[in-house]
């Protein structure tokens, strides 16, 4: 320890030690967190008329689109098991949409983090990842309205009846569920973004890679479509990280459909493991970001 | 408790130059490739001059001094000696190369007024916003909120979004923010120099008060020695990221203007700034400080230069005089010659004298004009060459400046000469 750690509170150095995250800084700029997801919330519906319902028009829409294309047009499977499952394939679409748009949402917002917030960063400091972790709340907010617009819907079609819903204790998963999204998008997020901060390439390719994503995890169709034509590369499939976490989400919503313990916990650790790369990654870079973005 | 609050200790940063990063990584592969094969960089624009990529560049180089609590010091150097990337370092934006920053306390950096701020916000919302951002808690900007408005002179359009507010206001706003900050050291760079004169005294005021009654560090980075001489007791020199001086501010002052003028005894006037006279008969080529081995002048004020000009006629009855600009760009004074020059066609020369003994301490530059009075006594201007002439006067010798330095924003840019004293008496009258 040199002469300057023991006598000085802040020691600002040249070396940089892997796992020196800033979190319990983090912690301490809490109110700056609260006071982002505040300004990124009304700063977007500001002078609109319709202000927050427009988180639940886009998502509204989106599901209209797949029921009609998906469903009606190319009449995909909405079955994540075989067997004999009722489910109207609206609440099908948009139990798998709105899980997505917090995804995506998040991941594309967070990749930009250094890209988007080099005016203020460039000026002051502040732990950097206060900005990732109020994005991430701040599109829970939209989340979370979507959510409930999905729970109206849900109760509708419960006690319309006719269908194979069943309300399980599994809802209690849901919770753990919301937190392994946020995790995992801000995790591959702050990966992106600490790699963009030189090379720009990464950013353009985020808007489609999120697309192909899409397509790889079953959102506009049911599982069984892979389950059924391809089992030999089940694994391979599964291993998609938010696969998991979408079919768990369904399962726990209709009472039915897929879930395997072994996949869910994997995707857990795919998860966890993003996040600390990202993490580790992130602080390095925080570090001399400003000299090379 | 330390007493030290700053503690730089050989301190680097070092730029990479040159082109690298910041475009794609496919301009990257390709230059690599043309390296490897020894071509030229293919990504480069064609003529442009640019340094060899790769070639380091010391911003800062192996700086060490030291900050006690309370003090206020001023951080001053020409363009390019390394002040900002020292605030940037101190401010954590980024991190030194090598050497060690040590910090007892908090530190408010206001490299920008008004960082954080959101136009769609309210003044209101954007106080707490900016608050946040340079480290202060919700309830710390709840009880300085009133003291904060009242500040601003904003209370009327407090409730209105920024987006609104005149410039003014805005940073009017977003210095009260800053101001109001329970930081132990203040990190500012030209912050002050926006606003109306009012605040801008307002501001330094507040600044020199919560440095001295609550015992702040402030760290002042500025080119308006004006602003430096009000607010700093010591002053920090830079030049080309190295410490050049520490000390008094009047004596910091003088070796950053001596720097910054580089020395100069000649100047070519086809590289001066030059005013357009249509039928100007006369052009200055050069002006030189003769008789000097700096352009220091000492208390007398005699000086003397070389005018080389060419005329396109004969002249008679050519004048001169000298326009004295004070370092802010005020003018102070001026000097003309009262018998007339003659001038033959083709290349003259003329000396000439000076004597500017009732000039202040202080950093001058002299405008030259040469002009003609016609038989009517009207005025004829053959050539305005601005800046040709930049020079330091240096009272350190008179009467004045043996107890006390200059107060150029107190008591102007002229010395007038010494007071007689010419009768005591004492008791009843």
């Amino acid at each position: 320890m040199s002469e300057l750690q023991q006598n000085f509170k802040t020691v600002i150095t040249s070396e940089h030690k892997m796992f020196d995250l800033h979190l319990r800084e983090t912690f301490e700029y809490r109110d700056l967190i609260v006071l982002f997801v505040k300004r990124d919330f009304t700063a977007l519906y500001k002078q609109t008329i319709l202000g927050p319902l427009w988180a639940i028009i886009q998502p509204l829409l989106t599901t209209i689109v797949f029921t009609v294309i998906f469903g009606s047009l190319a009449r995909l499977t909405t079955a994540d098991t075989s067997g004999d499952f009722i489910i109207p394939g609206f609440l099908f679409y948009m139990s798998g949409n709105i899980c997505w748009s917090y995804f995506s949402g998040v991941l594309n917002a967070t990749s930009n983090t250094f890209l988007n917030n080099r005016a203020t960063m460039g000026k002051v400091y502040y732990p950097r990842l206060v900005s990732p972790i109020s994005t991430a709340l701040s599109q829970l907010i939209s989340f979370g309205i979507q959510f409930s617009m999905f729970l109206v819907f849900y109760s509708f079609f419960w006690m319309k009846g006719g269908t194979s819903i069943r309300v399980t204790p599994m809802l209690l998963i849901i919770p753990l569920l919301i937190l392994q999204m946020a995790v995992l998008s801000v995790g591959c997020g702050i990966i992106i973004s600490s790699v963009t901060t030189k090379y720009r390439d990464l950013a353009m390719l985020v808007g489609f890679g999120l697309q192909l994503w899409q397509y790889g995890s079953p959102i506009a169709y049911g599982m069984s479509m892979i389950s059924d034509r391809i089992p030999s590369l089940m694994w391979l499939y599964m291993l998609n990280p938010i696969t998991p976490i979408i079919t768990t989400f369904r399962f726990a919503m209709f009472g039915f459909g897929y879930f395997n313990l072994t996949f869910y916990l994997v995707s857990w650790i795919i998860s966890i493991a993003i996040f600390v790369i990202g993490l580790v990654q992130f602080s390095k870079i925080e570090r001399t970001f400003m000299d090379t973005i | 408790m330390n007493d030290v609050m700053i503690k730089i200790d050989s301190v680097s940063k070092i730029y990479t130059l040159g082109q690298i990063g910041g475009t794609s990584l496919r301009d990257e592969l390709q230059r690599r490739k043309a390296k490897r094969k020894g071509l030229d960089d293919p990504t480069k624009k064609i003529g442009s001059k640019t340094y060899q990529v790769g070639e380091k560049f010391k911003a800062l180089d192996n700086i060490s001094f030291e900050v006690k609590r309370g003090e206020r010091i001023g951080i001053i150097g020409h363009n390019g000696a390394g002040k900002s990337t020292l605030l940037k370092l101190l401010s954590r934006v980024t991190a030194p190369t090598s050497g060690e920053i040590g910090l007892n306390g908090r530190i408010a950096s206001m490299l920008e007024v008004g960082t954080g701020f959101h136009p769609e916000l309210t003044g209101r919302e954007n106080i707490y916003m900016n608050g946040a951002i340079l480290g202060m808690t919700k309830s710390e900007i709840d009880r300085k909120m009133e003291d904060i408005i009242e500040f601003s002179e904003c209370r009327q359009f407090i409730d209105t979004p920024v987006k609104r507010y005149s410039s003014g206001m805005y940073v009017k706003l977003a210095f009260s923010v800053a101001a109001h900050l329970d930081s132990e050291i203040m990190i500012m760079d030209e912050v002050l120099a926006v606003g109306d004169m009012t605040f801008q005294k307002k501001c330094m005021e507040k600044m020199k008060n919560v440095s001295e009654q609550e015992n702040r560090t402030i760290l002042y980075v500025s080119h308006n020695m004006n602003t430096v001489r009000q607010l700093c007791e010591k002053c920090v020199v830079l030049d080309h990221g190295t410490v050049a001086f520490i000390g008094d501010v009047e004596k910091a002052i003088s070796i950053y203007l001596g720097i910054s003028t580089s020395q100069r005894l000649y100047y070519d006037c086809d590289t001066l700034p030059r005013e357009k006279i249509v039928d100007g008969g006369i052009h200055m080529r050069s002006v030189e400080l003769l008789e000097l081995t700096e352009p220091t002048i000492d208390y007398s004020g005699d000086f003397t230069i070389r005018i080389v000009y060419r005329a396109n006629k004969h002249y008679d009855n050519l004048m001169f005089r000298m326009i004295v600009f004070s370092e802010q760009g005020t003018p102070v004074g001026m000097t003309a010659s009262k018998d007339s020059i003659h001038a033959i066609n083709g290349e003259n020369r003329v000396d000439l004298r000076f004597h500017l003994g009732s000039l202040a301490t202080g950093l001058y530059r002299g405008r030259v004009v040469m002009y003609e009075v016609n038989e009517y006594g009207a005025e004829i201007l053959h050539d305005v060459v601005h800046d040709a002439v930049t020079f330091f006067k240096d009272n350190s010798k008179s009467y004045t400046n043996t107890t006390i330095a200059w107060k150029q924003n107190v008591w102007g840019n002229i010395e007038f000469p010494e007071t007689e004293v010419i009768k005591c008496e004492n008791g009843s009258c």
